[in-house]
């Protein structure tokens, strides 16, 4: 049954421990140029082989990964860090005008297609990672506001909500003291997923030249430019390939695998 | 079994048939033209389908780069070189039936010298004072002073014939005097070309030409191996040519072109307005390594803006060869020793997007910093070569003999020296080969003393094409894709 949230769990792991060892200490300078050895295949001293500019792949991927993971990072922040507050808020006055404005908002952002906006963003205010991060990030909002609001909706009915408002705590104390926590679970799995689309939509980014600008490593920007050279020499392009895939698979089996553990019905059901 | 046999038999016999006649290509290039006025944009995707196809001026470049008669037969010069007198071919048509007779000879080279002209390259015709038609097929052009390069000014795309019956669709309708007449434009896929019946000279082997735009390098890759196109003129992906060249269908011919590519420096932007400095970034560069790592080893290096396929070529390499210590020692002389940051804005060619990488890694040796921005062709445009907004970018000047640029103050790379301008004034002015040439290598020397961009490499231009395809240019003297000459062995 858990065999999902490990697998998960490891190959997060991999990933954030490569990205943050990667501050530390890379196997070769990542952007080290070596003409004379480039399109290396794997071997001895470059365990991944080296790219057309005979930069080390391995230490690409480490940095990479750095850059991937931060973006999505800050990506779900922001997404969370505004999207958790416009649901509760919505959810204490569900039914009235603030409710409507907001999810009315949401339904504004959520009618268009994240990543042609994001190239939108990034085609008006100039490629970079920090206006990709921007770009992920607000589509993160509704996703948030309306999962919070949702859970937060059925709490509203619950009795001991009712007793702490006959107690005369604001609604705005009740929100944060007993909303927000019984809705925890739901934001880590959605948060899961969330961050594991970022992965994805910085490396489509990064992949039409919208993402980080080189020479900052970035799994998308890797591929683009190894795919001319895909006969040539094919570990070019399957490695960062197959980082991102890895990647995504992992946090999406985390993510599963976190919603079985967290939900208590799941618990209790035996597989 | 006798019907099946017959029946094959038949088959086979139109199939082969129909491969002994083949008359048509279809020919992909990477940029599809804008509009198709050559006479008014300075795309060089517009002369890449129409020069010589549709459009012919009154003299034009051959293959090999020389100069030879196009739509006049001859011309005479006058003693004093003020005075051309162009004899014009007879029974030249337009694609519509009209007659191409001096009048229209007249039309064209005022129309691009005009006042309000739109010419891309209106200083080509900046001598002529005054084009008239003393008959039907004969143009007087005189000359304010003498011009030596008048003969190769006419010969561009930007100086071919037009008429004033048709010159208001040209842009979507180009009507010219070549052998192949305009058919069909489906935007963002494919531009059609047919024989054209009333051609004056002689027919092409070719009776209809489709030009494809494929600008993506994996979708070229893919599409010249299924064998889709016949053809594809300036192979984006330098990093492919070995397997096509392995590979018994294709043939592969790697020409030169006019294209000097450089990392320009904006030269009134400082640092770069200090000599030491744009020495140091020259002596910071790898030329080979730029070579290897961006194009794959196409391409002959370069040290000052002239292509070395020219006999008036000076080999400066040595000048500005790669040496990190002195580039080091330089900066320390121009009191940077800790080094500067400045931006490095690349075009989407990968001679500019690959060698940017490379030549940010070399940079960072010598404590040069570069933030690096990809930009799009209009972006480009905008913020680099009208904007003067930028501290050091790659880009291929692909024009021939364009070291006039370096006479234009208000060009992007900002050079303002008052001995070229005068330098260049008077080579304008000479007619005299010898003297010409002289003058040539002075300003060649002049830019490269002055270090006012780095000089990288002259950009190859390779083909590959069906191995059955005979007569396609080799080399890019202009931009262009003549189909003239162009025919199916067998």
């Amino acid at each position: 049954m858990k065999l999902s949230l490990m697998l998960g769990a490891m190959l997060t792991a991999l990933f954030l421990g490569a990205a943050l060892l990667s501050f530390l200490w890379t196997p070769a300078e990542v952007t080290g140029v070596n003409i004379a050895a480039r399109l290396r295949v794997p071997d001895g001293t470059n365990l991944l082989g080296t790219d057309h500019f005979g930069r080390d792949i391995l230490s690409m991927i480490m940095v990479g990964a750095r850059t991937s993971i931060s973006v999505a990072v800050i990506a779900v922040g922001i997404g969370m860090g505004l999207g958790v507050p416009l649901g509760l808020a919505a959810a204490a006055r569900a039914g009235g005008w603030l409710d409507e404005l907001i999810m009315r908002g949401n339904d504004l952002v959520f009618a268009f297609p994240s990543l042609v906006i994001a190239i939108l963003i990034t085609a008006v205010f100039g490629p970079g990672a920090v206006n990709a991060i921007i770009a992920i990030g607000i589509f993160n909002i509704p996703v948030f506001a309306r999962l919070t609001r949702s859970g937060a909706l059925s709490l509203w009915q619950r009795d001991f909500i009712l007793a702490a408002r006959v107690a005369g705590k604001s609604r705005i104390r009740i929100s944060a003291e007993h909303i927000l926590p019984n809705v925890t679970n739901l934001l880590i799995v959605q948060g899961t997923i969330q961050f594991s689309l970022g992965i994805l939509a910085e490396a489509g980014l990064s992949y039409v030249g919208l993402g980080a600008q080189p020479p900052t490593p970035s799994w998308g920007r890797m591929l683009a430019e190894a795919q001319t050279m895909v006969a040539l020499a094919p570990h070019v392009a399957v490695i960062p390939g197959m980082a991102i895939v890895l990647m995504v698979l992992g946090l999406n089996l985390l993510g599963d695998g976190l919603r079985d553990a967290l939900d208590p019905r799941m618990r209790q059901r035996p597989t | 079994m006798k019907r099946w046999i017959l029946g094959t038999t038949a088959a086979l016999a139109l199939a082969t048939s129909a491969q002994a006649q083949q008359s048509d290509i279809t020919i992909a290039l990477q940029l599809e033209p804008p509009h198709l006025d050559p006479t008014s944009a300075a795309a060089g995707a517009i002369d890449s389908v129409l020069y010589a196809n549709v459009f012919e001026g009154l003299t034009r470049f051959a293959p090999d780069g020389s100069v030879v008669p196009g739509l006049a037969r001859d011309w005479d010069i006058s003693a004093d070189g003020l005075t051309y007198t162009f004899h014009l071919h007879s029974g030249v048509s337009f694609h519509d039936g009209t007659a191409m007779d001096a009048d229209d000879v007249k039309f064209s080279l005022d129309r691009a010298r005009a006042e309000d002209s739109t010419n891309a390259q209106k200083a080509l015709f900046a001598d002529i004072a005054e084009v008239t038609a003393a008959d039907p097929e004969t143009v007087v052009v005189t000359l304010g002073q003498p011009n030596g390069a008048l003969l190769f000014n006419l010969a561009w795309g930007d100086a071919v014939i037009v008429a004033p019956e048709s010159i208001a669709d040209i842009k979507s309708t180009p009507i010219g005097t070549g052998p192949f007449r305009f058919a069909d434009w489906r935007q963002g896929d494919q531009i059609t070309l047919t024989q054209f019946d009333g051609y004056w000279g002689t027919k092409p082997a070719l009776t209809q030409a489709t030009f494809k735009f494929i600008s993506d390098p994996t979708a070229a890759f893919a599409a010249m191996m299924a064998q889709d196109i016949d053809a594809f003129a300036g192979f984006p992906a330098p990093e492919n040519l070995p397997q096509f060249e392995a590979d018994p269908r294709f043939q592969v011919l790697v020409g030169s072109t006019e294209g000097e590519t450089i990392l320009a420096m904006n030269n009134k932007q400082p640092p770069f307005d200090d000599v030491r400095v744009r020495e140091a970034v020259a002596h910071a560069i790898n030329r080979q390594d730029v070579i290897d790592g961006a194009m794959f080893g196409l391409g002959t290096p370069i040290g000052t803006h002239f292509a070395p396929h020219n006999p008036d070529y000076l080999d400066l390499t040595g000048q500005s060869q790669y040496d990190p210590e002195l580039s080091r020692a330089l900066l320390n002389e121009a009191g940077l020793a800790d080094g500067f940051t400045t931006t490095l804005k690349l075009p989407p060619p990968s001679y500019a997007r690959r060698g940017g990488e490379i030549i940010a890694a070399q940079l960072r040796d010598v404590g040069i910093e570069t933030e690096i921005t990809n930009l799009e062709w209009a972006q480009w445009l905008e913020e680099v070569f009208r904007g003067h907004d930028f501290g050091l970018t790659i880009v291929s000047h692909t024009e021939p003999m364009d070291l006039n640029i370096y006479a234009r103050p208000d060009y992007y790379f900002q050079y303002d020296n008052p001995a070229f301008q005068t330098l260049m004034t008077k080579l304008n002015a000479t007619t005299d080969d010898a003297a010409r040439s002289e003058l040539l290598r002075q300003a060649e020397q002049m830019i490269a003393d002055d270090y006012v961009n780095g000089y990288l490499f002259q950009l190859a231009f390779p083909t590959v094409a069906d191995a059955r395809l005979r007569g396609l240019w080799l080399n890019q003297p202009t931009q262009a894709t003549d189909l003239t000459g162009v025919s199916w062995a067998e």
